[in-house]
């Protein structure tokens, strides 16, 4: 039996999910077992979506998010079903609290990985390591923790049953408590599942200045990204920043304005199909890693090209 | 009170990487304290600094690890362990390695990076706080003690949140919690004479690294000169149109 870790919205299953499906049946089907689903909640669980994916579906609604509680539902489903591998959407959040579950069930943590299969009794997989630079292959014996990098994988289509839903009871964790839940606030396109990404680095020179790259990200199609720097100084939210600490995308278009791209950035963005770069400095290291650049000031080049989108598009 | 950091050695991100065979050659790179670890380093210096106590450095990897250990303790740390190991090591064989020494020094709370540059594994806060039964704040921004817990800011995958928890507990840590000091002079003079105390890694891999390779995409690295902005502003959006076929 295999497990997958379904994440979701409460509304709608995460398209991470159905990935993370397509790879729990692989390996299912390499072991000759089956996939069993495990569905936690805050509150409300796309439990109808959810019964059409899998062949056993454990449920759990479980209050707040905290890893703990996390890991013991997991944990609980995958001694319920009887699982050999656990394989679940690549997150932070997954990320923290399936190392609890790793550790627990003394498994090979495979963590965001871009492929995977069973060979002679193990599981191999390639993986991306060292910023994003390097890629590794590992592979380690069952059981096994698996988590799935976005965009790698086919969409699992449903399989044309609704599977037995099993509630579980999961045991009480000394856990955190969660005194406030801060959101982000949420406009235009999302930042990781967008095809362009126009990013501002501290050649920007202001708050203000954004108005130009939110302006050319419109015209696009696409999000606004900003470096630690920007952050740094205020000028954009967190939510936006791209890289090491911030978030990864690999988008069609990536467009860097000012930005000097330091290996804590290109982390986060240089899988990128196309890399542009605008910036003064002609040994600005972000050239070594761009397809496209323009040696020149941001402030004349990007309403420039602001014109040239629309001319374009005209 | 004992602030506990734990703390691998890494190459410098800005360092060339070069494969050997199947595996990077770490050789001829710059070897640093994580950078995502001193931001526990820090962490644990200002706890004890507000509150007093014991800040120790605990360290896993191979004997090089030692010049990362005597950095954390040139910043002011009070004494280091080494776990000592060559090779790959998965966080679940890691968190399997370290828990006999943390159990031992019996931590008020235990701080480590949120991310490794080098295996860029997240996992490892995970594996320690199941490794000693406790919490974890996973992607700290903000970190106070308040009696016999901790009220700590997060990150989640949306947003963050606030979120209190009784110590002993762990916390990964992150850019925003705070900015990791430069060790001084006389620190690292002091640093010299410091304990580290050494320790052979007990741990079964679970996880066998079979090989590594240089991935960098090769780019095009089409440059146009901007000193004519429109010219080159719509030459770039023709190539990006017609070549790239990306808009
Ligand atoms: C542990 C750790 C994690 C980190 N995580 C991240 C992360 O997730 N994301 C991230 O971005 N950084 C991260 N960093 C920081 C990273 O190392 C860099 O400091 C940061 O990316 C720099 O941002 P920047 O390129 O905007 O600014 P700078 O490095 O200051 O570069 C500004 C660039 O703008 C150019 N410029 C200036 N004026 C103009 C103009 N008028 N026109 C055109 N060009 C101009 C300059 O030539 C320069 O190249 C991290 C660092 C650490 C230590």
């Amino acid at each position: 039996m295999v497990l997958v870790v379904l994440d979701h919205d409460g509304n709608r299953l995460r398209k991470g999910s159905l990935e993370a499906l397509t790879r729990a049946r692989d390996l299912a089907q390499a072991l000759g077992g089956k996939v069993a689903g495990v569905l936690l909640a805050e509150e409300k669980a796309p439990v109808e979506e959810a019964r059409k994916y899998v062949e056993v579906l454990y449920t759990a609604t479980l209050g707040p998010y905290t890893a703990e509680k996390w890991a013991a539902g997991v944990l609980k489903a995958a001694e319920a079903s009887g699982a050999k591998a656990v394989v679940a959407p690549s997150s932070r959040q997954s990320r923290a609290y399936l190392g609890r579950v790793a550790y627990a069930l003394r498994a090979g943590l495979l963590e965001d990985t871009l492929e995977s299969r069973l060979e002679g009794g193990e599981v191999h997989a390639t993986r991306y390591a060292y910023l994003n630079r390097v890629t590794q292959r590992v592979k380690a014996a069952l059981p096994v923790v698996l988590t799935v990098k976005p965009n790698t994988t086919p969409l699992a289509e449903p399989l044309g049953g609704e599977a037995e839903v099993v509630a579980l009871s999961v045991p009480e964790v000394p856990t955190v408590e969660v005194l406030e839940r801060l959101q982000e606030e949420k406009k235009g396109v999302s930042l990781t599942e967008a095809d362009v990404v126009v990013t501002g680095g501290r050649g920007m020179g202001s708050a203000e200045a954004f108005g130009l790259v939110e302006e050319l990200a419109a015209l696009l199609g696409g999000a606004v990204g900003a470096t630690r720097a920007v952050v740094d100084a205020g000028w954009r939210p967190y939510a936006e920043q791209v890289g090491q600490t911030g978030k990864t995308v690999q988008p069609s278009l990536y467009i860097a304005l000012g930005v000097s791209g330091a290996v804590q950035h290109l982390a986060g963005m240089n899988k990128s199909k196309y890399i542009v770069a605008v910036n003064k400095d002609p040994e600005a290291p972000i050239f070594k890693h761009a397809d496209y650049g323009i040696v020149g000031d941001v402030h004349q080049v990007l309403p420039a090209l602001i014109e040239a989108v629309k001319k374009l598009k005209d | 009170m004992k602030f506990v950091a734990v703390i691998r050695q890494v190459p410098d991100g800005e360092s060339r990487l070069r494969v050997q065979g199947d595996r990077v050659d770490l050789s001829g790179a710059t070897m640093i304290l994580d950078q995502m670890d001193e931001y526990a380093v820090e962490e644990a210096l200002r706890l004890k600094e507000k509150h007093g106590g014991e800040a120790v450095v605990v360290g896993f990897g191979p004997e090089r690890t030692e010049e990362a250990i005597r950095t954390a303790l040139a910043m002011g740390m009070d004494r280091g362990v080494h776990v000592v190991y060559e090779g790959f090591a998965d966080p679940v064989a890691v968190a399997e390695a370290l828990v006999e020494v943390l159990k031992e020094e019996a931590p008020t709370l235990v701080l480590t990076g949120g991310q490794q540059a080098d295996w860029d594994s997240q996992a490892l806060g995970g594996a320690l706080a199941e490794a000693l039964g406790v919490p974890v704040v996973a992607w700290t921004t903000a970190l106070e003690l308040e009696g016999d817990t901790a009220k700590a800011k997060h990150d989640l995958d949306e947003g963050a949140e606030w979120v209190r928890v009784r110590l002993p507990a762990v916390f990964t840590t992150q850019q925003g919690l705070n900015e990791p000091r430069y060790p001084t002079l006389p620190g690292i003079m002091k640093a010299k004479k410091k304990e580290i105390r050494k320790v052979q890694a007990r741990l079964t891999p679970k996880v066998t690294l079979i090989s590594e390779e240089i991935q960098e995409k090769s780019r095009l690295g089409k440059i146009l000169d901007g000193k004519d902005p429109v010219a080159a502003a719509e030459e770039l959006v023709r190539l990006l149109h017609e070549e790239a076929k990306v808009i």
